[in-house]
């Protein structure tokens, strides 16, 4: 599989391979590690960013894609669209099918609300499906919610909203033992103690996990719940608007069937959007880890009806895509594989850092090493560098690295790279969306009864998020959102059904001189070949 | 110039890469996936697809994102099977064979032809972990079945209609709440935190100021 020149890379890998073991690299300085990210992380890349014209962040820089979309069409311009002929009428209704989507709906029917999910894929086809690593809580003996609190406030370049930082941390051991109660099977000792792990950028080991399978298994479990609570779930249906009433408040949101574009209207009481990611509008012509409908619909909805981003122009690469073979390009090698000892290696077997520095600080660490300095290893994409797998069965034992990480051997396994064996290589890949809309921490942002949960939210993790964190946050934030917004439905009655927010905003994107044919929310990316 | 293949997607014949995967050839021969494509990365199961070789007997399943195409590749995808998943509240049901017994009494009609087993994307040992929840050895079932995506192939194969990735999330979700050993440091700290016994360290680092929460960060211990 591996060309002759990786296999001549391999060898210095592993000639270097016993010097390392047993040595940790030196963790880079403050300094040191701001003069790298200013230098190569892409959110330091100026034209990578375009400024707001319109909206509530006029004036603000956030990816050039996704502004394409902001000040996008909107799918309704110029369609008839009949807001008193209502298809669904519920108290909450749930935008997404992610970990935080089905929590919300979970929490707000245990809450005794009458509660939909519309999700334009399947329920489960989520980030949350492919999170592989963990999820943080402060739960040991030598760790306290305080101490979460710091090591998410660094890693986050200390812009985190505290408030939210604060239920995180807090409430992450009673998530963790929520989902226990559920039936998630955590990796346990045998005396019930939870095996926890590092992360890069945390200073216990606070990292929980279900093997690599740790949001496959987290969420199969809500949607096993969702389906034994009769929730209904409107699959294959995108909301395409949000709908307020004559007062301003939330009031429901217009749908689109996938297939047959049919479109439906949904009213309720209070709307969630847990809408998830947008690694699929491939920022900077970066490959993603993310799931096939990760293109920001929530972000584009939520503006459009008025609700605030922040910290929209701060993207997490994930430090460790697949870089090679190319059917996997982009693909999430989970941080667990760091976690467990596998070093970072240039293509002269040199450990050029410490593996457990924070995402951010790994990502253009390795973009430098591939880059200025030279020492990446040549692939058909470009360049990447080895991630030395063959070291976690040398530290840990034999058999190790097959029960801890079953889904990324089985990856590679496929194309015929045994990474017990040898080193994978790997590079940079467009992961998550640290910024999102503005809440409050109970979920709501400045609209009226708009709730929102997880990835589409801002300001949790600050400017860079550690991992385990976002797991964390979907069920925290997820019940969160349900129990607030089923509360917040008792006793709202709604006025008159209206999308004036939809062409007051087209008008202001008219009056700015913007008018594009860009239909947005995107719903899908296109990747048909044009024949 | 890269060396082509033919492959037959839902039988019509198009050229395409060797190097693709049978959902890069389906992108690839012009069609814009709505259904069959969730992760794209062996996760979520939503791509499940038979085909067979020309000329071969058998007839394999995979995960259209996670299989490169073969010449002569006769491709149809399932993205959608439909799996008996039985209503339950985890809070009520035991985990006794009986509930098996109860929920998904079907297992106990499986004649042993181990179609499962030969048509699992994942190379799960399929028919193993549906004789453990037979016998009601549900940690063993879980554990057998726990990298199971759902994608349904199996149950595609089961002359008996069984629903077995419904039958191992049963085995696994009893596993994890009754059978596992509890946590007892996570039940003791979220009861500490419940009563208020964190409330004044988060506090007190929340009100500090930036610069000294930094010297903090920098000069934090780490855990060995």
């Amino acid at each position: 599989m591996y060309t002759p020149e990786m296999l001549a890379s391999i060898a210095k890998v592993e000639a270097t391979r016993k010097a390392r073991m047993g040595v940790e690299p030196r963790r880079m300085t403050a300094e040191e590690k701001e003069a790298l990210l200013s230098q190569y992380h892409p959110d330091y890349k100026n034209d990578g960013f375009a400024t707001l014209s319109v909206g509530p962040n006029k004036g603000d820089k956030v990816p050039t894609e996704l502004r394409a979309l902001l000040e996008g069409k909107s799918r309704v311009a110029g369609m008839p669209i009949n807001l008193a002929k209502i298809d669904y009428d519920v108290d909450v209704l749930v935008i997404g099918g992610g970990g935080a989507g089905a929590s919300a709906a979970i929490e707000a029917n245990e809450a005794g609300a009458n509660v939909m999910i519309v999700t334009k894929l399947r329920l489960g086809d989520a980030n949350t499906m492919m999170a592989e690593g963990g999820i943080q809580a402060a739960d040991k003996a030598n760790d306290s919610p305080a101490q979460h609190y710091l090591d998410a406030m660094g890693g986050g370049h200390f812009a985190n909203v505290p408030e939210l930082l604060r239920k995180l941390v807090m409430d992450g051991p009673g998530a963790v033992k929520w989902l226990n109660e559920l039936g998630v099977e955590f990796d346990k000792a045998e005396d019930g103690t939870m095996i926890t792990t590092h992360g890069g950028g945390t200073s216990r080991k606070r990292m929980h996990a279900a093997a690599d399978y740790s949001g496959a298994e987290i969420m199969r479990t809500l949607r096993d719940e969702v389906f034994n609570r009769g929730i209904e779930v409107v699959d294959f249906t995108a909301a395409i608007e949000l709908i307020k009433d004559d007062e301003g408040k939330i009031a429901g949101a217009v749908l689109m069937n996938m297939e047959t574009k049919e479109i439906l209207i949904a009213r309720a009481k209070t709307v969630i959007l847990a809408t998830g990611g947008a690694g699929r509008l491939h920022y900077q012509g970066f490959p993603t880890s993310n799931h096939y409908g990760a293109t920001a619909d929530g972000l584009i909805l939520g503006y459009r009806a008025g609700a605030k981003l922040l910290y929209a122009d701060t993207l997490q690469y994930h430090p460790t895509g697949a870089a090679f073979p190319s059917q996997i390009f982009g693909a999430l090698v989970t941080e667990k594989v760091r976690s467990m000892g596998a070093m970072l290696v240039n293509v002269e077997g040199e450990a050029f850092m410490n593996p457990l520095e924070t995402r951010d600080v790994s990502a253009a660490s390795i973009i430098r090493e591939c880059g200025d300095r030279g020492k990446g290893v040549e692939t058909p994409q470009g360049k990447a560098v080895w991630l030395d797998t063959p070291m976690i069965d040398m530290i840990h034992g034999k058999g190790t690295l097959e029960k801890r990480l079953p889904a990324m051997l089985r990856m590679f396994l496929k194309y015929g790279i045994d990474m017990r064996e040898t080193p994978i290589l790997v590079y940079p890949t467009l992961h998550y969306q640290n910024g999102g809309l503005k809440i409050t921490p109970d979920g709501m942002t400045c609209v009226p009864n708009l709730f929102v949960a997880g990835e589409a939210v801002g300001g949790i993790h600050g400017r860079n998020r550690l991992m385990g964190n976002s797991l964390l946050d979907i069920i925290v934030f997820g019940r969160s959102a349900g129990q607030h917004a089923a509360k917040a439905a008792q006793g709202v009655k709604l006025g008159e059904l209206t999308l004036k927010h939809v062409e007051d905003f087209e008008a202001e994107v008219k009056a700015a001189g913007l008018e594009s044919d860009t239909l947005s929310p995107q719903l899908l990316p296109d990747y048909a070949r044009k024949v | 110039m890269e060396k082509m293949v033919n492959v037959f997607l839902m039988g019509k014949k198009y050229e395409v890469p060797e190097s693709l995967t049978i959902m890069g050839a389906m992108e690839y021969a012009g069609y814009q996936l709505v259904r069959g494509c969730g992760c794209r990365n062996g996760f979520c199961g939503a791509c499940a697809t038979i085909y067979r070789i020309k000329g071969d007997q058998e007839l394999k399943a995979a995960l259209a994102c996670q299989t490169k195409v073969e010449d002569n590749m006769y491709v149809a995808t399932l993205p959608f099977f439909p799996l008996e998943k039985k209503i339950y509240d985890i809070n009520e049901i035991k985990p006794t064979q009986q509930i098996m017994m109860q929920l998904y009494p079907e297992i106990y009609s499986c004649i042993g032809c181990n179609a499962c087993t030969k048509s699992c994307t994942q190379g799960l040992n399929v028919m193993q972990y549906i004789a453990y929840a037979q016998r009601g050895d549900f940690a063993k079932c879980a554990e057998e079945s726990f990298d199971c995506v759902m994608c349904g192939v199996c149950s595609s194969r089961c002359p008996a209609g069984i629903s077995h990735p419904q039958v191992a999330l049963l085995a696994r979700r009893l596993n994890g709440k009754y059978i596992a050993p509890e946590a007892k440091h996570l039940t003791e700290r979220v009861e500490a935190i419940l009563k208020g016994e964190y409330n004044d360290l988060i506090e007190n680092i929340m009100q500090k100021p930036i610069e000294e929460l930094k010297e903090l960060y920098n000069h934090r211990e780490i855990e060995k």
